[in-house]
């Protein structure tokens, strides 16, 4: 009857979501006065689930999950999940667990609601809270059936340490075959991405061009962030289309983001408006970005932002 | 081959969005509602289909009658046939469970859907679509090859793009990048004529479970004023974002 919680890693080691997930599970799992299982897919150091208050942890190891499949993940998760009798599941944002999550609650006849941003506000019946409307609303949500599954918006929750001593379990699910085959992956290992960063520093048309992309990079840099654009910047050729943010871009749930020289459109916001901290860069007082953002500062990009960043290093060597 | 594209009837993005009735029923007063823009890439990818590989063309629709200006915008646009399943879509399960029914009656090559709808923004009609049917499935896709029942995709990941074939029947779940944004398509004055002509068939819904039901909705706080720094005191910004937001 634990809350089953299903903790994402790459390569062996732990995304951030999952303890962010693992946290969320945590206090469903006091909600309801019971304990937290949490499913491992090839993960390596399983002990430090045990600072978000995991009890139990089932730990699959399978050569066919080597690389990520909807399909067999799903399989997989689903019997941990009959295995442990759970009646609440909950898993992430990522692009996988989005992928993911519409099998798991096809088998499992289970109610599923995606981008949760707060724990249940009743338990009886079981409602939640979740954004909508891109970011513009909230919805409560009530979930019907006996098993749930919550998917949790990235940084809505964040990490709430909490010691505990799990046990270990190893657990070997029976898999179907693998219909989807990978051919090949495409993918910049040495940059944060903008899924996973905790700071996203993103330019805009104000930048005049690809080749003062310089300093945005080099902001980004020394705050450990990815880097972003607007659509009309990717559309330019200026920056990659991995990079486009908003409505019809990548959605970002970022910390903090730093918009440089973007006016703030309503297409734009409506993919970045669940960033907690926002600071916008621009020349024009009368931007709508202003209206949205939490800090702001009035003034030319090329000189702001090389200022910012000796400030920064200052500050970061004080640290 | 024979093609189904879902299509979801949203609010346009530029709509203003408020609430009724105690903040339980979304207020369509003036909003103009438009084809959920992740699921004009994937018809327009349909209607390369169409001219290149002689495939036949079907949009679907799950909702009321409110929602019928849209399906004749994707006729128009160049789909073959119309249905709209009678029933107000209420969540994702059962909206999937309809579509599912209309995929195995009609015995579809291909599912194109979008990656979500910009107004709930579930992202899990397609996947359902996919675990009911037991077809295989293809998320956030932004690229489609089909030749002889085998098919190429590139998906999105996290940080990159990845390729991936599989074989039909299959589900894809579409975005940006299916198609370049400028091959979009707009209905012309011929388009309009001839989808006037073509079948809009109503269909009745099939017994389903609601899994989750709205109870009510939330606009956010509204947000405090902006604190402007000056350019010239930069300091003050990161001691705000450090001190204050705890973000750097
Ligand atoms: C259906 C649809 C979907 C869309 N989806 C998206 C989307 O996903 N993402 C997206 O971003 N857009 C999207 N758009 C486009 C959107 O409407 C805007 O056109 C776009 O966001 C504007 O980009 P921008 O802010 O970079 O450029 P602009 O609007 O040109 O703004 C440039 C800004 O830079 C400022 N500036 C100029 N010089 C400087 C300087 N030296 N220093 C500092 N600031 C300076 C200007 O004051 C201005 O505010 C979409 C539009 C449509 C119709
Ligand atoms: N009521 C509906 N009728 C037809 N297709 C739909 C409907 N709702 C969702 N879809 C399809 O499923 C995709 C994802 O929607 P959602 O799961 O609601 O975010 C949409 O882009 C459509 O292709």
């Amino acid at each position: 009857m634990s809350v089953l919680v299903y903790t994402e890693s790459e390569q062996g080691a732990f995304k951030k979501i999952a303890f962010e997930v693992a946290s969320y599970a945590k206090a469903v799992a006091n909600q309801l006065g019971t304990t937290v299982t949490a499913v491992t897919i090839n993960a390596d150091n399983t002990n430090e689930l045990s600072n978000y208050g995991v009890d139990k942890v089932l730990s699959i190891v399978h050569s066919q999950l080597d690389s990520f499949n909807a399909k067999s993940y799903a399989e997989a998760i689903q019997q941990a999940a009959e295995k442990e009798g759970a009646k609440v599941i909950v898993v992430s944002a990522s692009a996988n667990s989005k992928y993911m999550s519409p099998f798991l609650a096809v088998g499992l006849q289970a109610g599923y609601v995606s981008n949760v941003v707060a724990a249940p506000t009743s338990l009886s019946p079981f409602v939640i809270k979740r954004s909508a409307f891109t970011n513009k609303a909230f919805e409560l949500t009530q979930i019907n059936t006996e098993i749930k599954i919550i998917g949790i918006s990235s940084n809505s929750f964040g990490l709430v340490e909490n010691k505990s001593d799990a046990t270990k379990e190893a657990f070997s699910p029976t898999l179907s075959e693998n219909t989807i085959k990978v051919e090949s992956v495409d993918k910049a290992t040495d940059k944060v991405t903008i899924a996973d960063a905790d700071i996203v520093v993103s330019g805009g048309r104000g930048l005049k061009g690809p080749e003062n992309w310089g300093m945005i990079e080099e902001l980004a840099n020394i705050l450990g962030a990815a880097t972003a654009c607007s659509k009309p910047v990717s559309d330019l050729g200026w920056r990659p289309h991995s990079e486009h943010v908003g409505q019809t871009g990548k959605p970002v749930a970022s910390n903090l983001y730093i918009a440089i020289g973007i006016s703030g459109a309503i297409q734009h916001l409506a993919g970045i408006n669940a960033s907690k901290v926002k600071v916008v860069i621009n020349t024009d007082p009368e931007a709508p970005f202003f209206k949205a953002a939490d800090y702001g500062v009035v003034g030319d990009a090329f000189e702001v932002v090389p200022t910012l960043i000796e400030k920064l290093k200052a500050f970061k060597a004080q640290q | 081959m024979k093609i189904l594209v879902c299509i979801s009837h949203v609010p346009d993005t530029t709509s203003k969005i408020n609430f009724t009735e105690n903040n339980t029923k979304f207020d369509t007063n003036g909003v103009q509602f438009v084809i959920n823009p992740n699921d004009e890439f994937g018809l327009t990818r349909a209607m390369w289909f169409k001219e290149k590989q002689g495939a036949n063309v079907t949009v679907v629709n799950v909702g009321g009658p409110e929602t019928e200006p849209t399906l004749r915008k994707a006729l128009a646009i160049g789909a073959d046939a119309a249905i709209r399943i009678n029933t107000p879509a209420t969540d994702g399960f059962s909206v999937a469970k309809q579509l599912a029914k209309v995929v195995e009656d009609g015995d579809f090559d291909l599912v194109i859907t979008g990656r979500e709808s910009i107004d709930y923004n579930g992202g899990m009609v397609p996947g359902m679509i996919a675990g009911l049917t037991n077809m295989n499935f293809v998320n956030k896709c932004i690229g489609l090859e089909i030749n002889g029942g085998i098919a190429q995709a590139v998906r999105e990941i996290d940080g990159g793009k990845e390729t991936v074939s599989t074989t039909l029947p299959l589900v894809v779940a579409g975005q940006k990048g299916l198609v370049e944004e400028s091959d979009l398509r707009i209905p012309n004055m011929r388009g309009i004529m001839m989808a006037r002509q073509k079948p809009l068939t109503i269909t009745e819904p099939i017994e389903s479970k609601v899994h989750t039901t709205s109870v009510s909705y939330e606009k956010p706080a509204p947000k405090g004023a902006v604190k402007l720094v000056a350019s010239d005191n930069l300091d003050e910004l990161i001691d705000l974002l450090h001190t204050e937001a705890k973000v750097i």
